[in-house]
């Protein structure tokens, strides 16, 4: 059974600076992955990096920007920790290789993003979580000899000594089938967040909230689960995310009458006021007939008033998107938009430095609440988030192993367990419901009700049939009967991890009854500090969720009325 | 373009290449049909068989917008992202209107449209050291370094180890043992980034090793199958301009001697002189190379081939003799271009990722990235 001060599972940007940084430490580290690592989501992230790096700049500005964006449920000390500790970051992430995009000077260049009061976005063109990926899965086969790597192992459950703290996980090796248990001093969740809940999302196929799913069966709260980001600009069929950084080096908005829309809701930031800001506008064009395209579903952005050269330059993916996924050439006309699913502010609820409830157990990246983004992230933080919290957990995980022994713990029953549950999926017999078509029903709800805009009403039945299917999902039934990459296996297991998060997603969206950052709520249209000033946690009890509440802190920054 | 995109759902027959290795039994052909858009792409088609039809079709996939690199395959015998290939033109290039999609080639498959990339594409991008040896010392701030050079080393950077290049390097096929494009263009990554310190050391390393830098047989294969413009075949051709012309790296491998025979013989009489390509690359680079004793033994031990040529008619005994004649003018214009680059100061490297293939800017050309090393003597060879 391979033991390890620190097993990761999840081998993103989060996951792999956890990895460095225990190592570092002198922690014997394991990282996992249900995908090679340079195939993590972390890879679509495009426009960049925040950090309060130019000499005009000053991390608390960040901060405030941080907190304004939101909507005040950030906590304040975790934001700071956040920001203050991003310029070092991000010095680090370039001292090992990454091809930041330098200005004449051959200093790195910043370019604007939403939200932020100046220029502090630095960049690879639009492929930054690409760069910073594989630079640092770089320094993984660097580290090869400090860092064990468990490429395509898919983990099924969270192993928990008597004691109730975490000893380590099961998981699948995908290309044999073969399941082993391997324990841990500490395991560190960092397999990202849970877009698969929704349908279109600009998430991959493999984000499927499995780390939230696994914390919250072992006990661990999940907290902000309400605040889904939906992104300003995806591609109206597809979902297939147009980066923010266009609109940061200037490109604009448009409604069907060729207006700038955005002089309405945000009449200071314009396009770059926050997402969900944005993404309301758009939708309220939308809504009111004022869209653009087949059914008025879409909204313009107008890239061509960007430079070409620079467009070429600094945006030359979404160039590539553009010709490719909607054929348009994006230098010489506008491409149609829409809001879409893009992310979750909630997760597994952390400290600042990444340690849950459960003892042993750290978790880091969007799998994570610390909470830093509240109930609204701004573009270039998610990038920092992983680095910052991933290495926190890292080096706090190392220092925690050098005081304890490795865990006593059986796995037998819990292998047994896992194994039977695995066998007795594949020997569903063939009826209901395809693994897909829930999925694919689920998603659809999701983003009819618990979307931009959301009600009493249609979260409520959003619950109903969440409900209904998880019973079908409970026996829905697949083709693969193999050992050799059962994919379909593991779809069904991923299907129960998003339904989980779907739960406690809806849950918390009806609990909040104010509009604050991404939950708008038509039936409560305003914010109300006074009830709602609170973070809402849902865990998982005897009879089912349980939901409960806790403070936000307020450091520096007393809640104020927040406009664009 | 954008009028391609109204187009409704049509159905697509999808011809899938199975093989599961648990059951023992032979690969075979699958053929599905699938209702979508002509410009969904093919990615989209297989998992909607998969999601309707049969849930144990094997792919990796995950962002389904070419940057996670799991999705490559084979389709209609040509590699790519299957994200990355629309329906409408992989019907259309297709045999029968029917789309094959088979794993990609030059890796073991594991199951269906699902290869051991661990076992070949990233045991060779191991080889070249791949991550930054920083010069020392380490500032407190960012690296200062050209703005030119970042974004030049961008274009490998964005490489995103889908293996496409890798599925049909012709080279690789015949000595599965060469390291390949997509380690080559990893390794330029880092000779390309100035604040790499190694970068002489990488050259040498490369350059000698008898299956690296100089295995490349220019085929272009690997530009054509690359879905993010990454040329890989440009970046080796750039590692070897740099190593042969800036840093005179004489190889073990006669790589060095080869091209400049190569640019040489072409410089002199217009055309390829190719009975002395052989003895100059070895025995040194003029009409007296043959008469080397490394020359020599080389034209000895190519006796077989050069007599199967000469039985095929392919060489001439008075082709061996003398050159090919091509007007005088026409040799004023080659020996022209050679006068031209080799008179350059700097060697000018195209950087296509960024400048684009634009017609309308020609100016845009004007700005491409400038390499920061001296014209070399073969400079003029490639390009």
């Amino acid at each position: 059974m391979p033991a390890h001060d620190v097993l990761i599972i999840g081998a993103g940007l989060a996951g792999q600076r956890a990895a460095l940084a225990a190592a570092q430490n002198g922690a014997t580290v394991a990282i996992m992955s249900k995908v090679h690592p340079v195939r993590s989501h972390s890879v679509a992230a495009a426009g960049g990096i925040n950090a309060a790096i130019s000499v005009d700049d000053d991390w608390r500005s960040h901060a405030y920007d941080t907190v304004k964006g939101s909507d005040f449920l950030g906590d304040q000390d975790a934001i700071e920790v956040m920001c203050s500790e991003a310029p070092g970051e991000v010095m680090h992430l370039e001292h090992i290789g990454v091809t930041f995009h330098r200005n004449e000077k051959g200093e790195m260049d910043l370019r604007a993003f939403g939200g932020a009061s100046m220029k502090r976005t630095a960049y690879v063109a639009d492929i930054t979580g690409q760069a910073m990926l594989h630079v640092l899965y770089e320094q993984l086969l660097k580290h090869h000899e400090t860092v064990e790597r468990f490429e395509e192992w898919f983990t099924t459950s969270l192993l928990l000594d008597d004691a109730g703290r975490c000893a380590g996980v099961i998981a699948r090796d995908v290309r044999s089938g073969r399941l082993e248990a391997f324990t841990a001093k500490n395991v560190i969740l960092a397999c990202g967040g849970a877009g698969q809940v929704y349908k279109p999302t600009t998430n991959g196929l493999i984000v499927t909230g499995d780390g939230i799913a696994m914390a919250y069966r072992a006990g661990a709260p999940l907290m902000d689960m309400e605040m889904v980001q939906y992104h300003p600009t995806c591609l109206v069929e597809t979902g297939i995310l147009i980066t923010e950084g266009a609109r940061g080096e200037g490109a604009h908005l448009l409604n069907s009458k060729g207006e700038r829309f955005m002089e309405k809701a945000a009449p200071n930031k314009m396009e770059l006021a926050s997402r969900d800001v944005v993404s309301r506008a758009e939708q309220i064009e939308i809504n009111e007939g004022r869209g653009v395209g087949p059914n008025g579903a879409g909204i313009y952005l107008d890239v061509t008033v960007v430079p070409r050269r620079r467009t070429l330059e600094a945006l030359r993916e979404i160039v590539n998107l553009g010709r490719d996924f909607a054929g348009v050439d994006i230098t010489r006309e506008p491409i149609m938009i829409r809001p879409g699913q893009h992310y979750i502010m909630g997760g597994v609820k952390t400290d600042v430095d990444g340690r849950t409830p459960i003892e042993g157990l750290y978790a880091a990246g969007e799998v994570a609440c610390v909470s830093v983004h509240g109930g609204n992230r701004l573009g270039a933080n998610s990038l920092l988030d992983t680095l910052i919290f991933g290495r926190r957990a890292g080096e706090h995980a190392a220092a925690r192993a050098a005081g304890i022994g490795l865990p006593k713990v059986d796995a037998s029953a819990q292998l047994r367990e896992d194994a039977g549950r695995i066998e007795a999926i594949i020997a569903r017999p063939h009826e209901g419901r395809r693994v897909s078509e829930i999925k694919g029903e689920l998603g659809e709800v999701m983003n009819r009700h618990a979307a931009v805009f959301r009600d009493e009403e249609g979260l409520q039945s959003a619950l109903e049939t969440i409900g209904r299917l998880r019973e079908e999902a409970d026996r829905a039934w697949i083709d693969d009967r193999g050992t050799v990459f059962n994919q379909d296996v593991l779809g069904a297991l991923e299907l129960g991890f998003i339904i989980d998060c779907a739960e406690a997603t809806v849950l918390a969206a009806l609990e909040r009854k104010e509009s604050r950052g991404a939950q708008f709520r038509t039936d409560y249209p305003e914010r109300n500090d006074a009830d709602w000033l609170k973070h809402i946690e849902v865990s998982r009890g005897a009879d089912g969720p349980v939901v409960s509440y806790s403070p936000v802190t307020i450091t520096q920054w007393q809640p104020e009325e927040r406009k664009y | 373009m954008a009028e391609t995109h109204d187009k409704p759902p049509e159905q697509f027959t999808i011809r899938l290449r199975r093989y599961d290795p648990s059951s023992g039994e032979a690969p075979y052909w699958d053929e599905h049909t699938v209702e979508l858009e002509p410009h969904r792409s093919v990615l989209e088609a297989i998992l909607q068989a998969r999601d309707r039809f049969d849930g144990s079709i094997g792919i990796r996939c995950s962002c389904r917008q070419a940057i996670c690199g799991s999705c490559g395959v084979r389709v209609n015998g040509e590699p790519s992202l299957a994200c990355h290939t629309h329906l409408d033109a992989a019907k259309s290039g297709s045999a029968e209107g029917v789309i094959e999609i088979e794993p990609m080639g030059n890796m073991p498959v594991l199951k269906d449209l699902i290869v051991d990339m661990d076992a070949v594409h990233w045991k060779k991008i191991q080889r070249v050291t791949p991550w930054l040896l920083a010069r020392q010392p380490v500032p407190e701030r960012e690296y200062l370094v050209p703005k030119e050079a970042m974004v030049d080393v961008t274009q490998t950077m964005a490489c995103i180890q889908c293996g496409a290049c890798v599925s049909d390097c012709l080279a690789m096929e015949v000595d599965p043992g060469f390291i390949g494009p997509a380690a080559l263009a990893k390794a330029y990554r880092f000779v390309g980034d100035p604040r790499d310190e190694q970068q002489l050391q990488r050259l040498h390393d490369l350059a000698q090793d008898p299956q690296g830098l100089f295995d490349c047989t220019h085929c272009f294969k690997c530009v054509e199958a690359c879905p993010k413009d990454v040329n890989p075949m440009g970046q080796i051709m750039r590692l070897r301009r740099i190593a042969t012309g800036d840093h005179h790296i004489v190889d073990r491998n006669n790589g060095e001697r080869h091209e400049a025979a190569f640019a040489t013989l072409v410089k002199d009489n217009g055309l390829l002189w190719e009975a002395e390509l052989l003895p100059r690359s070895y025995g040194g680079n003029s009409w007296f190379g043959k008469f080397a004793p490394r020359a020599g033994k080389e034209l000895l031990s190519s006796l077989p081939a050069i007599l199967k040529a000469l039985l095929r008619g392919k060489v001439t005994p008075m082709g061996a003799l003398k050159p090919h004649k091509i007007p005088a003018a026409d040799l004023k214009a080659v020996q022209q271009i050679y006068e031209t680059i080799e008179g350059r100061e700097r060697r000018y490297e195209l950087n296509l990722y960024i400048v684009g293939e634009d017609e309308e800017e020609p100016q845009a050309v004007g700005a491409a990235v400038a390499a920061e090393q001296t014209t070399g003597d073969e400079g003029g060879a490639d390009q």
